[in-house]
């Protein structure tokens, strides 16, 4: 079997698997399967309105999963994309504290350079701690994310919190021209554009640049690398330095369009549910597209799942559990999925 | 702060230590075995969150704690027994299998364990370790001081896991598998098998962490109970550099750390809550900037193990 087919067909066949199994736990748990696979399609692409809310939702996916599939072509694992997400929302809503930026889509751009400079910066130290000391980078980079969230906590609740927000501390609110809108007459904010550009702009720069070629050489094999002279320390740590940025951005996005302030609605997990769109995507920026749209879908879905069925708000975690495992076994038929299709199985010597 | 004040924030961080550090210890010894095999096990925080969830459904239900406490060690081998066989597939990377079940056992913990977040069960006892050192009744000594009857059961298994891993067949071929695959194999030992078992056996014991932190301290079920505790302990075992009895001693020194804030608070030196709730995490960053080293190998790391590369 072709391996650019097998490519597509075995994360696809996984994804049936993991809606499969979530069918028969639910139903385990006494409810109907075939009403919450049919929930979970409706919920996001059912109708205008729902395909507007998973658009709005796969938007931040793009982003945070780009902090896991940059720094995963320079070989590593880096899984901290919600405190990158977390340290990008908190720079975005403090940067008017300290001065007042330009009115207009200057002053949002200002905004959003710093959202992302502050996620390089934080994914950039768990690949510089790894060059440098040899940290085991997705420790690092989990510890890192808690530490973020634990800042941000801090200083919302704290230093930079808005005398008025009562029940739910936030930072002051955005001025509204500093606000990000929707793109036309849909329900659908500039975000999307963002993460859009953003993975085909990372796919052009991995496949069709030097600098991206020297970065999967050294994420394919280090020896060579280091053989042919490549600075492989550099490459690393920019990999992970714009892996960061793009999740970073997508916490300066989420506080620019969405909550137009800092609060605890940041931490919702899009970073740990962009590692899984970027394993199912198999740390492809273009795959991710259509990979964070499905998922962003199921997250779009959750409430659906919650008003008709009755489900925990979990469900959709549950969901994205067995997609994972299944995504990773998933892997073990990689190059004997043809297999399946023959009557006869091959000769033993036959398969490489 | 005058000396009686002193006094009673080292005793809180001593109780403390003991409080906190009880599901560090149980996690970092499943861990240290898992990782003497040859594999990293990253799932122990979906593993840990999940067997607390369990072990504070079981004592609820049955209203007896040490059915809860059996229930988490068995529920916490299960989905450890999950990441083992996900491992022992072809081209999947113990360390994507981890992050997988670290979502996976989150998810079904927080699907299951919704029920569970209003009711009290039966909490595990405690033993009156300040009474028996001689605290007045009713004193904060002997408040600091009465310990999770599960801590001794650690300490003991972290004496009993160094013996066995030195000095017995099974803890032989448990380190010849973490040491190098191809000599096991040659020996016609299953390396698979080994590990699967290692790993297994390891979920068992952090499941008893899982078991005191919602059966004892903080003692009840809600979302955000472990909170990267799972993942702190891996990094704990690089510390202690794979030796079980290392374990109890750095594990007491992150519930030290842990217990810190709390401590703090109750004595008014408030504000600054979530700072003090991120010092375990800067210290077990600080701690793995210290001891790793990108030039040579880790002493005492297992050969196979792909953390330490």
């Amino acid at each position: 079997m072709k391996s650019a087919a097998e490519s597509l067909l075995l994360p696809v066949l996984a994804l049936l698997g993991g809606l499969a199994l979530f069918g028969v736990f639910v139903w385990f748990d006494g409810h109907s399967p075939v009403q919450a696979w049919t929930l979970l399609f409706r919920g996001a692409f059912g109708d205008a309105f729902s395909l507007q809310n998973t658009l709005q939702r796969a938007a931040p996916l793009m982003l945070t999963a780009l902090c896991v599939a940059l720094p995963a072509r320079a070989g590593l694992t880096v899984i901290g994309g919600e405190g990158a997400l977390v340290v990008g929302g908190l720079a975005c809503a403090a940067l008017p504290y300290a001065f007042t930026p330009p009115a207009g889509s200057a002053g949002t751009a200002v905004l959003l350079a710093a959202a992302a400079a502050a996620g390089a910066a934080w994914i950039a130290l768990a690949g510089w701690l790894r060059q440098w000391r040899g940290v085991n980078e997705t420790i690092s980079s989990l510890l890192l994310g808690y530490i973020a969230v634990s800042l941000f906590k801090h200083i919302v609740e704290g230093p930079l919190r808005d005398p008025a927000s009562l029940n739910k501390p936030s930072t002051l609110p955005l001025a509204e021209p500093l606000r990000i809108g929707m793109i036309g007459p849909w329900d659908v904010h500039w975000g999307l554009a963002f993460g859009v550009v953003a993975c085909v702009a990372a796919a052009l720069w991995l496949s069709a640049t030097t600098h991206g070629f020297a970065t999967r050489v050294v994420g394919g094999n280090l020896r060579a690398a280091l053989g042919v002279g490549l600075p492989a320390h550099r490459l690393i740590v920019t990999a992970c330095a714009l892996g960061g940025a793009a999740a970073g951005l997508a916490g300066g996005i989420e506080v620019a369009a969405v909550h137009t302030a800092a609060n605890a609605s940041l931490i919702v997990g899009l970073g740990y549910t962009g590692i899984l769109v970027s394993f199912v995507a198999r740390h492809h920026p273009l795959a991710i597209l259509p990979v964070a749209i499905l998922f962003g879908g199921f997250l779009a879905a959750g409430s659906l799942l919650q008003r008709r069925m009755g489900l925990p708000d979990a469900s959709v975690q549950v969901l994205m559990g067995f997609s994972f495992v299944i995504i990773l076994a998933s892997e073990a038929w990689r190059g004997r999925l043809g297999e399946l299709f023959v009557l006869r199985r091959p000769a033993q010597g036959a398969t490489p | 702060m005058n000396d009686s004040a002193i006094v009673d924030v080292l005793l809180a961080v001593l109780g403390g230590a003991i409080r906190v550090g009880t599901p560090f210890l149980f996690v970092s010894l499943g861990e240290c075995l898992t990782e003497k095999a040859g594999r990293i096990n990253l799932g122990l925080e979906g593993v840990l969150v999940f067997s607390a969830m369990a072990g504070f459904g079981g004592a609820y239900l049955s209203g007896l704690w040490w059915v809860g406490a059996l229930l988490a060690a068995a529920s916490g081998a299960l989905v450890a027994l999950l990441h083992g066989l996900v491992s022992s597939l072809p081209r999947v990377n113990d360390i994507a299998a981890g992050i997988a079940i670290m979502l996976f056992g989150a998810g079904l913990a927080f699907y299951l364990g919704k029920p569970l977040i209003q009711p009290q069960a039966p909490q595990i006892p405690s033993l009156p370790l300040g009474l028996w050192l001689g605290a007045a009744p009713g004193s904060p000594a002997q408040a600091a001081l009465a310990v999770n009857v599960l801590f001794p059961l650690g300490v003991a298994l972290a004496f009993a896991l160094t013996w066995a891993l030195a000095h017995t067949g099974w803890g032989l071929k448990l380190r010849m598998v973490g040491d190098s695959a191809d000599a096991a194999r040659a020996l016609g030992t299953s390396v698979a098998g080994v590990r699967i078992a290692a790993t297994t056996l390891g979920g068992f014991i952090a499941g008893l962490g899982g078991a005191s932190l919602s059966l004892y301290y903080p003692g009840s079920w809600n979302e955000g109970l472990s909170s990267g505790q799972g993942l702190i302990a891996v990094a704990l075992v690089i510390f202690a550099r794979w030796h079980p009895v290392r374990c109890l001693w750095a594990a007491l020194l992150f519930g030290g750390a842990g217990a810190l804030g709390p401590a703090l608070q109750s004595i008014g030196v408030g504000g600054y809550t979530y700072l003090f709730n991120a010092v375990p995490y800067v210290l077990t960053l600080a701690i793995l900037v210290w001891t790793c080293s990108p030039r040579r190998s880790l002493q005492g790391a297992p050969m196979e193990l792909g953390v330490t590369r």
